[in-house]
């Protein structure tokens, strides 16, 4: 850790969290107060203010839930559960982070695939491009039940429609950032390829090749996160019975407003994990491609 | 040797004309030229006078459009093809995710030699630069004269007699470019290669050449070739014998009568 971590990252992001956290349990208290005072009425329960915001903060289907209800929802489903067990928020992290894997391989490949063509091609670049970004303008929310009932009537069901969406939702920024990054050499580098008289394909694997390395990962970054929205989609209209699509659905059928909150945790700890994967496998890349430390 | 030495390349009344929008710019004119084996060639002019150009064309990475070019008896493509020449450009172009010893070994891959002989000639090269021990290191871990000179082991490496140099040292700061001058000229009487060298620097230019080719703008033209009566062996202080000064004043005339119509 560098000496000035501390104060240059730390203390800024948790003053921040701690702002956000007391202005959740501000708006926690005032959100909850109307079901609660009903609730005292409707019981003849007198409390005094203290024991009314604490009342507030410990409803078992709250409106908003407390930030601690969240977290202890989250600990008991995560560490307190067998991972087989269907409430376990382990199990359904696994299932959507199945389809989000398979689906970012696909979606990753068919970008990069993509993209090769576009730069090398040059009728493919005006035939395929606008449709890849008339492809992204249509909203996942329309398509991702249709490719769920389609494919499901052809018997395809479970992980792959799932990891299907996941690809469509990726592929897009892969092959954007890869044709960019393929076109990043520098005039004197294809130059200098000319000079030697190499082919097409040596100039690819030598040049354009190495050149597109930090396109790729950044467009990963961006694709690895988009690839999870489109597995948690994916699951919402299937009525899937795992997964952390399901597991919010299941909680908006029945009010058990801690539960989503939890899964939506749950989720966002996914996503902050596979983005931190990607991030450091590109930074060992870079460090194995001669790159500078920063 | 009795035998004429031959040309390595050869220019007859050569032009080149860029089309634009305001009508065609006549980047070269009229260049008439014989480059032997074995010269050290200078191509010096202020900018916009041609003379990257001209080496962009014998390196057949600009086509001329009019009059004729040959090099060994080739046209520039067939002779590119041949990977008859060496090019070094104004900066270094190294592969950033290259070793050193990975980027001289670049051509040799494409080249297609074997990996024994990609060693045998690394270490050649490197030596040839002094630049023994950096082999392992990456690009940005050197200067940038030791860059440069990394870049020249790289045009060095494969079997060209020919090496075109594009202002080579111009981004480097004066000690380190006389430093890399005189292992320069050290380099050409060790490999005898044929050397084109494009310059803005006048001493530059005079100490380094056999034959000074004086240029200049619009339209883009050789106004003077000056060939050098200096000895081969030319030791750093040669710049202040009266034969240095009177041939660099000979250049600087040259250079100023390029001007003149443009004031």
């Amino acid at each position: 850790m560098k000496p000035d971590s501390f104060k240059d990252k730390i203390v800024p992001v948790s003053t921040i969290l701690l702002v956000i956290v007391a202005v959740w349990y501000v708006a926690a208290v005032l959100m909850n107060t109307p079901f609660q005072r009903d609730m005292d009425k409707r019981a003849n329960v007198e409390r005094s203010q203290v024991e009314f915001i604490g009342a507030t903060l410990a409803q078992p289907k709250p409106i908003l839930p407390a930030p601690h209800q969240v977290i202890v929802n989250v600990y008991e489903n995560t560490f307190l559960r067998s991972v087989t067990s269907n409430r376990s928020l382990v199990y359904h992290a696994w299932v959507t982070l199945s389809s989000t894997a398979v689906g970012f391989l696909f979606g990753s490949l068919l970008g990069i695939l993509i993209a090769v063509g576009i730069v090398h091609v040059k009728v493919l670049e005006r035939s395929l491009m606008p449709w890849i970004i008339a492809s992204q303008t249509v909203p996942i929310l329309a398509i991702a039940p249709m490719v769920i009932v389609v494919l499901g009537a052809i018997n395809i069901t479970g992980l792959l429609p799932k990891a299907l969406i996941s690809t469509y939702l990726s592929f897009f920024p892969v092959a954007v950032g890869m044709v960019k990054g393929l076109r990043s050499p520098e005039i004197m580098h294809l130059d200098l390829m000319r000079t030697y008289n190499a082919s097409a394909t040596q100039t690819f694997f030598k040049l354009r090749v190495p050149a597109s390395v930090p396109f790729l990962f950044a467009s990963m970054k961006v694709a690895v996160a988009a690839s999870l929205v489109g597995a948690i989609v994916g699951e919402l209209p299937t009525g899937a019975v795992a997964g952390i699509g399901a597991k919010l659905l299941a909680g908006s059928y029945y009010s058990q407003t801690i539960d989503i909150w939890a899964a939506l945790v749950a989720g966002s700890v996914l996503a902050a994990l596979l983005v931190s994967i990607v991030t450091i496998v590109g930074r060992l890349v870079d460090k194995a491609m001669g790159g500078k430390p920063a | 040797m009795n035998s004429p030495v031959p040309s390595v390349v050869s220019a007859r009344d050569l032009g080149l004309a860029f089309q634009t929008n305001d009508g065609p710019v006549h980047a070269l004119t009229g260049v008439n030229l014989d480059i032997k084996k074995g010269d050290f060639v200078s191509f010096i002019g202020p900018s916009g006078c041609g003379k990257t150009t001209f080496l962009r064309v014998i390196a057949d990475l600009e086509k001329h459009t009019s009059g004729g070019i040959e090099i060994n008896g080739m046209s520039p493509q067939q002779a590119r093809e041949s990977r008859a020449y060496g090019y070094v450009f104004q900066a270094a172009a190294l592969y950033p995710w290259r070793t050193i010893e990975k980027n001289i070994a670049l051509p040799l891959e494409i080249m297609g030699y074997a990996k024994s002989e990609q060693q045998k000639r690394i270490a050649e090269t490197l030596d040839l630069v002094n630049l023994s021990g950096f082999g392992k290191k990456y690009p940005w871990q050197l200067s940038g004269g030791m860059q440069q000179r990394a870049s020249i082991a790289r045009a060095l490496a494969f079997d060209a007699d020919l090496l075109l140099m594009d202002e080579p040292f111009g981004a480097l700061d004066e000690i380190v470019r006389d430093h890399l001058n005189e292992q320069l000229l050290k380099l050409w009487e060790r490999t005898n290669k044929t050397i084109c060298f494009v310059t803005h620097s006048i001493p530059e230019a005079v100490y380094l050449s056999t034959k000074i080719v004086v240029m200049s703008p619009r339209p883009g033209r050789v106004t003077d070739v000056i060939e050098s009566t200096l000895p081969r062996e030319r030791p750093l202080d040669i710049r202040e014998s009266p034969e240095f000064l009177e041939i660099a004043h000979r250049v600087r005339e040259g250079l100023r009568a390029g001007h003149s119509y443009d004031e």
